[in-house]
């Protein structure tokens, strides 16, 4: 069936070449991370500075620094959070540790599934509908950042249900037999032994959160604003739709200065992503049990 | 009205496993400071029991338990508060389980739970425990180290003095040494005798020289049946009413 | 004395303490949580239905929505929102990103699956994961900055926005996505197919496509059909390559719209409650549901295979 002694050889050197081919095509899908990241340096690089990242636009968004937007992402990023983590994490909790096989724990698992596969202008359309008009907080950071907490909740509950199924069941079990409500197991032996993956949960959630621009154009973010934010129910600025309108629609922008946004966004949320991975990798090698 | 000299009652009990019947007890008795032996070969339906006392059935979906189980005074399956029922049973299960907490809050963990908090108190519960499970002197100068990366044997013991930490009434073990060295069997062992003093012991095992050295009744179950109870002594003597049970005990069949 | 310590041990059990009435409570709250996640998803449906759904009683009429390519809802004299131009927009996009990625990405899934030592497959599924972080807007960006001149120089066109690179930047940011499926989906398969295949003296390839792949063609299936979905809900990066004008394409490097595209360009201009902001939440509707049919048809054919 699979080919006899004779073949062997001509077998060994056809799985060469296929490895080879393989591990081609793998690194063209690879190449372009790394050219991105040259190409944005060499022409983004120079233009960065304290002063860049520290003080505002000016003339038009032509020249200066882009601090509104950073800052107004950072309003963004931490609103979503306190508003998605709580929920993303007590939903996992739900799933891993109470939910049994019905029809109700399918149809969750089918809606988390659908939040995560919804597109972002989707999101930005219920975000307009159900956060600006219906509730009525206007154009505002609130606004926008519940329409990115709800977008984002999905990779909280994903990253969370996977931490806490790591936990082996025998622990459980253990608590269970010693009278152990199932609240005071979870506390006392689950949670605390799935934070850390809980926490790459988390980094990943702002990592996404800093770069979404659809959901946050129509239901808080502003390009041009005279003021920084005071509230959440003020319009912000924001790194991703700073680059989306500098690199579309402001004549007479020097070269290098999207590409100083674009590098400083991907950096920020490159960084996040690294962190996650080490975090990662640390708590794979940090035996516990 | 229960005699008072009785532990558990059971009675009419049928465990199911989605429909099929893994245990039929008609009458069964344990008695207030005994060490009960259970012997029987795999899927007699011992772990079953275990399970259906301390009320664990609840975390499986498809076993369902009917008929009287009667523990102090009290119809199990009735209970208002499972959790109290289950601090008053300890278990050890056959893996040796050392939750990822240190030794000391593995062991400190139930008075905790039960709103003891005197830094002191739980000192005295932790030394007390883990001495009475003979495990004190290996682990007394690292009390903060991590229960789960234990020995296989150490961990057994560690299970054992978070039962006792519990102040049961019963303890149940299922197969305790199956996954533990021949040393800590026999110092376990040595714990049991000193412990139906205070307590009763459900010794449920696949060692059938266990109950000879330990129990004074032992009960033989068999493809989910209750074949007999009786002296622990009669069983090897050969004074069995059903040759099933002497056939088992001689080895016949495991 | 006996039967006054059964007494003390009958009062314990039958009372319920705060643990009991703590655990019930959070019982409730993380049942209220879980369902949250049902309760989001039917929020999302029917606020857009809720903005979008007049529309289908007023201008409007399935033939002229569905089958004419004029979209013009900005004219004054006769507006008219024919979404035929959007929808081949939408499609020969994500077709020719599929085109592209497709091939890639099941490659990639099989090299660092199966014929990747452990070291160069940890790098690689790092650089991956990289890749798949990369903001859409960040994407349009590179599309715009540097696949734009680059098509101008190559192909000799006046410009360079329009279905390849649209499709090319597109492909770009759904090949990690379905890479890292597509490898879940192969190691997936148990090692003894693999050592059982070996043991009757096939190659590494041989094993591969005969017997791993197969296996798991349920999975690489799901992979392709989240990247599809991936690449036809893209807004940004869609939106800053595909090109300025709306048309039926005859050559790649047409200028087409997609439907994302179209909404996130449209939206800001127009007046809430009036037709034009009603059709576009009608395509939001459109987006929604075709997105929530793919998702569906994925885990069916995801759970399809774990029947075996």
């Amino acid at each position: 069936m699979f080919g006899s002694t004779q073949l062997n050889r001509r077998n060994h050197s056809v799985q060469k070449l296929v490895s080879i081919l393989f591990g081609v095509v793998t690194c063209l899908l690879v190449v372009p991370v790394l050219t991105i990241m040259t190409v944005l340096v060499y022409k983004g690089g120079p233009n960065i500075s304290f002063e860049f990242l520290f003080s505002a636009p000016t003339n038009g968004m032509t020249a200066g620094g882009i601090f509104p937007a950073l800052l107004g992402t950072i309003w963004l990023v931490v609103v979503a959070l306190i508003l998605s983590v709580p929920l993303g994490v007590a939903t996992a909790v739900y799933l891993s540790e109470y939910a049994s096989d019905t029809w109700l724990t399918r149809l969750i698992n089918l809606a988390i599934i659908n939040l995560a596969g919804v597109p972002s202008i989707v999101h930005a359309l219920f975000g307009l509908g159900a956060f600006v008009i219906f509730a009525g907080f206007g154009t505002s950071i609130l606004a926008a950042s519940l329409t990115l907490g709800i977008m984002t909740l999905p990779v909280v509950i994903v990253a969370t249900r996977e931490s806490l199924q790591a936990v082996p069941p025998e622990f459980r079990m253990a608590c269970w037999g010693m009278g152990a409500t199932r609240w005071q197991t979870i506390r006392k032996v689950v949670l605390p032994n799935a934070m850390s993956g809980i926490l790459t949960g988390v980094i990943l959630e702002v990592s996404r959160t800093a770069g979404e621009t659809a959901p946050i154009m129509f239901t808080g973010a502003a390009f041009f604003l005279p003021f920084l934010p005071q509230g959440i129910l003020d319009q912000t600025m924001a790194m991703s739709l700073h680059l989306f309108v500098v690199s579309t629609q402001v004549p007479g922008v020097p070269e290098t200065l999207p590409y100083s946004v674009a590098l400083v966004l991907v950096s920020m949320v490159l960084i996040m992503n690294a962190a996650s991975i080490v975090l990662r990798a640390y708590v794979r090698g940090q035996k516990k049990w | 009205m229960v005699d008072p000299s009785i532990e558990i009652l059971v009675q009419d009990l049928t465990v199911r496993y989605d429909n099929d019947i893994a245990l039929r007890i008609d009458n069964l008795e344990i008695r207030k400071n005994e060490i009960f032996g259970i012997i029987g070969p795999a899927g007699s339906g011992k772990t079953s029991f275990l399970n259906a006392i301390n009320r664990m059935d609840e975390f499986n979906d498809s076993m369902n338990v009917q008929g009287s189980i009667n523990f102090g005074g009290l119809e199990v399956s009735r209970v208002k508060n499972v959790y109290a029922l289950r601090k008053k049973i300890g278990v050890v299960f056959p893996l040796p389980v050392g939750l990822p907490l240190s030794i000391y809050e593995n062991v400190a963990l139930s008075p905790r739970l039960s709103g003891i908090k005197d830094k002191i108190k739980l000192d005295e519960v932790v030394e007390r425990c883990l001495i009475r499970a003979a495990l004190w002197e290996e682990v007394k100068d690292r009390l903060h180290q991590l229960g789960s990366l234990l020995s296989g044997g150490q961990q057994q013991r560690l299970t054992i003095a978070r039962a006792l930490s519990q102040e049961p009434k019963l303890l149940l073990l299922d197969e305790f040494s199956i996954a533990v060295d021949p040393v800590t069997t026999m110092r376990i062992e040595d714990v049991l005798k000193e412990l139906k003093e205070e307590m009763t012991v459900v010794l449920v095992t696949n060692l059938v020289q266990q109950v000879r050295r330990l129990s004074e009744r032992t009960a033989f179950f068999l493809n989910g049946e209750l074949v007999e109870v009786g002296k622990t002594e009669d069983f090897f003597t050969g004074t069995v009413e059903d040759q099933r049970t002497r056939d088992y005990v001689e080895g016949h069949f495991g | 004395m006996n039967s006054d310590k059964q007494v003390l041990v009958c009062q314990d059990m039958d009372v319920r303490d705060s643990a009991w009435y703590w655990d019930k409570f959070f019982q409730i709250l993380m049942l209220v949580s879980g369902v949250s996640a049902i309760f989001l998803i039917i929020s999302i449906f029917f606020f857009i239905t809720k903005e979008g759904f007049s529309f289908f009683f007023e201008p409007f009429s399935f033939r002229e929505f569905f089958l004419s390519s004029v979209w013009r809802p900005t004219s004054l004299s006769n507006p008219s929102y024919g979404i035929l131009a959007l929808v081949i927009g939408t499609a020969s996009v994500t077709g020719f990103a599929m085109l592209l990625a497709v091939p890639f990405s099941l490659c990639a899934a099989i090299f660092i699956s199966e014929f990747a030592s452990v070291r160069i497959r940890e790098v690689l599924k790092v650089l991956v994961e990289l890749l798949a972080a990369i903001p859409s807007v960040v994407w349009g960006f590179i599309g715009l900055s540097i696949m734009n001149p680059l098509i101008i120089d190559l192909f000799d066109v006046p410009v360079g926005l329009g279905i390849l690179n649209s499709g090319i930047i597109l492909g770009l940011m759904a090949a990690p996505i379905m890479t890292t499926i597509a490898e879940d989906a192969l190691k997936a398969v148990p090692d003894h197919y693999r050592e059982a295949a070996e043991a009757l003296g096939a190659t590494k390839w041989q094993v591969t496509f005969r017997v791993v792949l197969p296996a798991a063609k349920n999975g690489l299936v799901a992979a392709i059909l989240l990247g599809i979905g991936r690449g036809f809900g893209e807004t940004m990066a869609v939106l800053m390559t595909s090109g300025h004008s709306i048309n039926l394409p005859t050559s790649p490097f047409d200028s087409v719209r997609a439907i994302t595209a179209t909404i996130a360009a449209e939206l800001g201009e127009t007046a809430v409650g009036s037709d034009h902001y009603r059709a576009l939440f009608t395509l939001g509707i459109l987006l929604f549901l075709v997105t929530f049919v793919i998702n569906l048809i994925a885990d069916i054919v995801v759970k399809g295979n774990k029947r075996h």
